[in-house]
């Protein structure tokens, strides 16, 4: 089925004669029976993970959401009130912008980026947070609540909170409410309460528990906005959708620019909403590899919080996913220099997409982060937060060995300045 | 009759009572089990510790904090299970936790090893009907009762879908909500009790939020059993390795209680 062009994205579609000589769209291609884009199944299950595993309190409204989900992807009213806001609110299309300087002190593939780093907010989390929000409003609810990590989230959340009038409560590990402050007085002044917890090691992880406290508490009149792409079904697949505007644009962005796709994709993962958000509407585009990059923090040996490299699958937070844990099955906690990636799971489509081997994972150490953070800030002029200097430290490793006709797409899914306190202080430096 | 059956044709309703296993230490719990059934506790729920417990409360929390700070195993959990069966041959010993130190090791695994130690009932609170296969026919193929919780969300419609699969008993969590906080209304729970109660062909009890024997015969008027958790927690928490006493004393008064609810308006 060929989909109607939207009217904002026609002048990216200019070298559209090129495109079709070569057999290509602007819009990816449709699910298949053998396609990579027709997960999760009706349960909600991606191969062996996802799923639906909450309590008994949650489930009722958790198939409610599903229900209207469904039918707000198939209300043309909908998207077109997601797609306004993102374009006029959030600042959308990002822009794709190829590094010059990055690619030659690289020596190899030419390194091109997608800016969601320049969106409202200052990072991707935006994109997910119009489309729940404008689904809360949807099914009537009047209360919003979500978990933060970084902060990153919080502020997006907080951010659509206002924006609609919905009174919003975060929810942030304690230790992270000490780490981020600046972050914390962004969503007081947007008018957020913000919940420190207390509970285990005070980190992302105790805040999604205590998130889902409140809402099994609160089930009748509040949303859980869950910002990244895990958590029960249909949470994964919608929070996939609503970021596959990453992927979209940068896939058409490439035909318009240079008439072909990019050879590999590369993006951070925590979670994995940034990251599934570019990499979902090329899975089918068989000639396009896709690197994920988790955080291997002090290394793989020692404390990380890459969940594929170094985890199992087990069950937490509703999904079946690949898991930090001991032999009992207790989550262990994990560990980034960013707090964006400090998360020991990881959302279930990624498991799906590593076990069937359409993307390739590795990871990257905290000091190559920072390596990568300053290269960007130097060849480029662009602070990047530490989420994307993952991916950049990624980047750094393979563009070498690729040739220079070939090209690499980096997901730049937030920028630095939430960082730079905590970058400084890792480099010696006092401010 | 299995053990779980006898305890709820008493001719009375039976009192239903939670510790985590391993609070404040594995070697502790056996004589904190040992005094809810001195008490008069009909079954026994056994916590399995868990780092996320993301549906209880602060005390329930902090018991699993307190049990996995003093080492606690799975290992742990199943000997002291396999212990309590060997003194207490007919009392039903119930373990109760989440999915994924249930799962780690594969169902089977953990049906058998249920069977092992003399366990009579799983209950997993993140393991809705929908996700079923994850646990439930290992349970069924051991004998191993799986008890399902339903709540004030569970509509007619989903009632069913619920008890399916389900023995033993049904756990009805009288409140939205995390354990150990506010109670229900009571005339709420009278309509959840009977509304479920026409449907069900097994007993239901009733838990969360209960924490006086007052709450608990009030209950007992209306459902087969009453299940009381983060009172009983509290008190390991307040006299830890020497709650044996207190516990026994408050299980005691709630099985005073709720034993003799329906003769009071008899």
């Amino acid at each position: 089925m060929v989909k109607r062009a939207r009217a904002r994205d026609a002048n990216l579609d200019k070298p559209r004669g090129l495109c079709q000589s070569r057999r290509m769209s602007a819009e990816p291609t449709g699910a298949t029976p053998n396609s990579f884009r027709s997960q999760p199944d009706d349960r909600g299950h991606f191969g062996q993970f996802g799923g639906r595993y909450v309590a008994e309190t949650l489930m009722p409204l958790i198939l409610d959401l599903e229900q209207e989900y469904r039918r707000a992807k198939a209300d043309p009213a909908f998207q077109a009130e997601f797609d306004d806001l993102l374009e006029h609110y959030v600042g959308r299309p990002s822009p794709l912008y190829f590094a010059p300087r990055l690619t030659e002190e690289l020596g190899g593939a030419q390194v091109w980026f997608k800016r969601d780093e320049l969106n409202h907010t200052g990072a991707h989390k935006i994109n997910n947070c119009i489309g729940q929000i404008l689904l809360a409003m949807r099914m009537g609810k009047t209360r919003i609540i979500a978990e933060t990590g970084a902060g990153q989230h919080g502020v997006a959340t907080a951010t659509v909170c206002a924006r609609f009038g919905l009174p919003c409560v975060i929810f942030m590990g304690a230790t992270d409410v000490e780490r981020q402050k600046p972050n914390v007085f962004r969503m007081k002044l947007l008018g957020a309460e913000v919940v420190p917890v207390t509970a285990g090691a005070g980190t992302l992880k105790d805040a999604m528990n205590e998130a889902l406290r409140d809402w099994v508490a609160n089930v009748n009149n509040t949303f859980y906005i869950i910002g990244t792409a895990a958590g029960p079904h249909p949470y994964p697949e919608l929070v996939r959708d609503f970021q596959s505007v990453i992927g979209k644009e940068a896939r058409a962005q490439m035909l318009s620019r240079i008439g072909r796709l990019p050879d590999l994709l590369v993006a951070a993962i925590g979670g994995g909403s940034n990251a599934i958000g570019l990499f979902h509407p090329f899975l089918d585009d068989t000639s396009v590899r896709m690197l994920g990059v988790e955080a291997a923090g002090h290394g793989l040996d020692k404390e990380h919080a890459a969940s594929l490299a170094g985890g199992r699958p087990g069950i937490l937070h509703g999904n079946k996913t690949y898991l930090l844990q001991d032999e009992d099955g207790q989550i262990t906690e994990g560990h980034s220099i960013s707090a964006g990636l400090d998360y020991p799971g990881i959302g279930p489509e990624h498991a799906w997409l590593k076990e069937i081997g359409r993307v390739d994972y590795t990871s990257v150490t905290d000091t190559e982060a920072l390596d990568g953070f300053q290269l960007l800030c130097r060849t480029e002029g662009i602070i990047p937060a530490l989420e994307p200097a993952h991916a950049i430290a990624a980047v750094k490793k393979v563009a070498p060995t690729m040739g220079k006709d070939q090209i690499i797409l980096a997901n730049l899914c937030g920028r630095g300045d939430k960082d730079i306190f905590s970058v400084a202080e890792h480099l010696g430096v006092s401010l | 009759m299995t053990r779980l059956a006898s305890a709820f044709a008493k001719g009375r309703p039976a009192l239903v009572t939670f510790v985590t296993g391993g609070d404040p230490t594995p070697d502790a719990t056996a004589s904190i089990l040992d005094a809810l059934v001195e008490g008069g506790a009909d079954v026994i729920e056994l916590g399995m510790p868990f780092t996320d417990p993301m549906a209880d409360g602060p005390a329930i929390q902090l018991a699993n904090l307190r049990s996995l700070g003093a080492g606690t195993k799975t290992a742990d959990i199943l000997r002291i299970a396999a212990a309590f069966r060997a003194r207490h041959p007919e009392v039903p010993l119930v373990l109760m936790g989440y999915a994924n130190p249930m799962t780690v090791r594969g169902a089977d695994w953990f049906a058998a090893e249920c069977v092992n130690a003399g366990i009579d009932g799983v209950i997993c609170v993140d393991i809705p009907p929908e996700e079923d296969p994850e646990l439930g026919p290992a349970l069924r193929n051991a004998g191993v009762s799986l008890i399902r919780l339903a709540t004030p969300t569970t509509d007619a419609a989903r009632l069913p879908a619920v008890l399916e699969g389900s023995s033993g008993f049904l756990y009805y969590v009288s409140v939205a909500g995390i354990t150990g906080m506010q109670q229900a209304v009571q005339a709420s729970i009278d309509e959840a009790v009977a509304r479920i109660k026409a449907s069900a062909t097994i007993p239901v009890a009733v838990g969360f939020g209960v924490r006086t024997p007052e709450q608990a015969a009030a209950i007992a008027r209306v459902a087969d059993g009453v299940v009381v958790g983060s009172a009983l927690v509290d008190l390991v928490a307040k006299h830890g390795a020497d709650a044996a006493g207190p516990v026994k004393e408050l299980t005691a008064a709630l099985a005073a209680a709720v034993h003799s609810a329906r003769k009071e308006i008899a």
